[in-house]
């Protein structure tokens, strides 16, 4: 399986007169000349990254609401979502090669399926956190399960529900690193090209770091701004 | 306190039908309600009362359709409950619940309109009513209804669920427990409002709770229930607590239900003794005649007002007439308008037979003893006023 023809590439050291990056140190000169070329591996990444983690929010949300009404629903989907959560990433990315093919398509299934287990199971803790009081006036003053669902139980859950997009988040950043070996691009890439060269497995791999962290700050604000009453205090 | 908006649709009170309710749970050889048939008039509270797995929460919740029936039928306004769709049916009565259940994540303004925002109210209008609710149930709007409900007190919170519960002026109010999660004075400070409030708002409400003593207050009718889900009697306080109907309504209302029946009533409703009361410088023989007309063996003195001065003592009826010379002072002195249980605890608290009572200018209007009061227990009860008519006196 000829997998990665990318593997063959060397990345060009300029400048024979650079001991530094002949001897594959930590070099900040050559990092400064060679940054640019880290931006499109690292839009790759991001997409790799929000597209797996939308797609799993969304059928997660649409799991744990029909878990919610069917609670028999819960175990099996768990058990389901946690064997997707098992199998290694580089054999998933193998195992569905035949049906998808080589490319981002594959790495992108792979990645979706990891989300399901953690953003399912915070938007199951995070109804089950509601009240029964809450529910129970909610009901009593008239409002339809749907009404309940959409303005009382998922708001209430909101805060549990960010905290399972934050590790679904950092995580798949993580994973979407090993999205080369379906040959899905991404950060992963740049790093495989001269893993022995220190300046670039240290500016690939930092990126994939920042960008967890500037993901993982986007989403915290999100959640401030849509719960402002979690910092009410009197 | 502001008058409730009108025209509302809902704004008349409406009676309330219990017939042969009966709910049984599947896999359950007793029934948690058994025929339970009772009425209740337009704008009056009844109280269902109870040891606990009684029935009377269950009963409650089937008024909205919080649990449905098994047999019999409710009519609100002699209309069955059965006809109506349950959510439409729940925003036309007001749920008030033990532990609330404000949405914590929305504001007090927000959840005041929870009901007029499902009927589709407009904005002005729902803003309007919401700070008029606000307002009703003594909080102040600028101040509390941006406020989340973790920022308010257990008693402010308690507050915003009846207005909330209020929101649509609805013509029943369900209310399970509403004050038992707040600790006893503030309890006692809801109470009292909530009964100022009805008086005005004139709902018809069913009131749950465990607190014989609560009931006492709150309601115009009594609905004691027994484990089994049986009604063991359903009766205005007054009458409860003066027949109890069978042995588990004397012991549930307590040994002390002589005493509770004297917090229902007031001086004036009772048969005062009379006495004598003398001027000073009446003549002797005049004062005898007057001592001997009264049912008091004892003179009182009063001055110009009629204002009782002391017990006068034999000496100041030894001559010509009468002097200032006593035998004890007039103490305690209790007003027309005491609560029968707190005269009664003056006048045991002073260590004399008789209580003086005037009325609200000071003059008096009679004699207090403790044979007055045992003559009145043992009496048939007048009509009974209850909390509410008390409070709004």
């Amino acid at each position: 399986m000829n997998l990665l023809p990318l593997a063959q590439l060397k990345i060009e050291k300029p400048g024979g007169s650079d001991s530094c990056a002949a001897s594959n140190d930590f070099c900040p000169g050559w990092i400064a000349e060679n940054i640019g070329r880290y931006w499109d591996p690292l839009l790759e990444h991001v997409v790799l990254t929000l597209v797996p983690v939308a797609i799993g929010f969304a059928i997660s949300m649409a799991l744990a609401i029909m878990a919610h009404r069917r609670r028999w629903l819960t175990g099996p989907i768990i058990t389901v979502t946690g064997i997707f959560f098992a199998i290694p990433s580089v054999a998933a990315f193998f195992l569905l090669q035949p049906i998808t093919g080589l490319g981002t398509t594959t790495a992108m299934v792979a990645l979706t399926s990891y989300t399901l287990l953690i953003i399912f199971r915070n938007i199951t803790t995070g109804l089950r956190n509601v009240p029964a009081e809450t529910r129970d006036a909610a009901i009593g003053q008239g409002l339809t399960q749907r009404q309940v669902l959409v303005r009382v139980e998922l708001p209430m859950a909101t805060p549990e529900i960010m905290a399972g997009l934050r590790i679904a988040t950092s995580t798949t950043v993580g994973l979407a690193a090993l999205a080369v070996f379906a040959g899905g691009g991404g950060l992963g890439t740049e790093i495989l090209v001269d893993k022995y060269f220190k300046s670039n497995v240290v500016v690939a791999g930092g990126l994939a770091v920042l960008l967890a962290a500037v993901l993982d700050l986007l989403i915290l604000t999100a959640q401030r701004a849509v719960t402002p009453w979690q910092r009410a205090r009197s | 306190m502001p008058a409730v908006e009108e025209g509302t649709a809902h704004s008349q009170a409406q009676p309330l039908e219990f017939r042969e309710v009966t709910k049984r749970y599947p896999g359950s050889s007793e029934a948690a309600v058994d025929g339970l048939s009772l009425e209740v008039p337009a704008g009056e509270i009844c109280v269902l009362v109870g040891p606990s797995g009684c029935g009377k929460t269950t009963a409650m919740r089937m008024v909205n359709r919080m649990i449905d029936l098994t047999s019999g039928d409710i009519l609100i306004g002699g209309r069955s409950i059965k006809d109506r769709k349950p959510e439409e049916l729940r925003r036309e009565i007001g749920y008030v619940i033990q532990h609330i259940g404000l949405f914590p994540h929305r504001t007090i303004g927000e959840n005041v309109a929870t009901v007029p925002k499902l009927l589709g109210w407009d904005k002005g209008r729902t803003a309007k009513r919401v700070d008029e609710l606000i307002e009703l149930v003594g909080l102040d709007p600028s101040e509390h209804r941006d406020r989340y409900p973790v920022q308010l007190s257990g008693g402010q919170r308690q507050r915003v669920g009846v207005a909330r519960a209020l929101a649509v002026d609805p013509p029943i109010m369900l209310m399970d427990e509403p004050f038992g999660a707040i600790d006893p004075i503030n309890r006692e400070r809801l109470q009292n409002e909530f009964l100022r409030l009805q008086a005005e708002l004139r709902k018809t409400i069913i009131f749950v709770t465990h607190d014989i003593d609560e009931a006492i207050k709150m309601g115009d009718r009594i609905a004691i229930m027994q484990v089994g889900g049986k009604l063991a009697q359903y009766a205005a306080p007054a009458e409860l607590l003066m027949y109890p109907a069978s042995r588990f309504v004397e012991d549930f209302v307590g040994s002390d239900r002589a005493l509770k029946r004297l917090a229902l009533q007031r001086v004036r409703d009772i048969d005062l003794w009379t006495a004598a009361a003398i001027r000073p410088g009446t003549p002797v023989a005049e004062a005898r005649e007057k001592i001997a007309e009264a049912d008091v063996p004892y003179a009182m003195l009063v001055d110009d007002a009629g204002r009782p001065k002391g017990w006068l003592s034999d000496r100041a009826l030894a001559g010509e007439r009468v002097t200032k010379e006593l035998r004890s002072p007039a103490e305690p002195i209790v007003e027309l308008d005491d609560v029968l249980r707190d005269a009664l605890a003056d006048l045991l608290s002073s260590e004399t037979r008789y209580g003086a009572v005037v009325d609200s200018k000071g003059a008096l209007a009679g004699v207090l003893s403790l044979e007055v009061i045992q003559h009145f227990l043992h009496a048939a009860p007048p009509a009974s006023p209850t909390g509410a008519e008390l409070l709004r006196e």
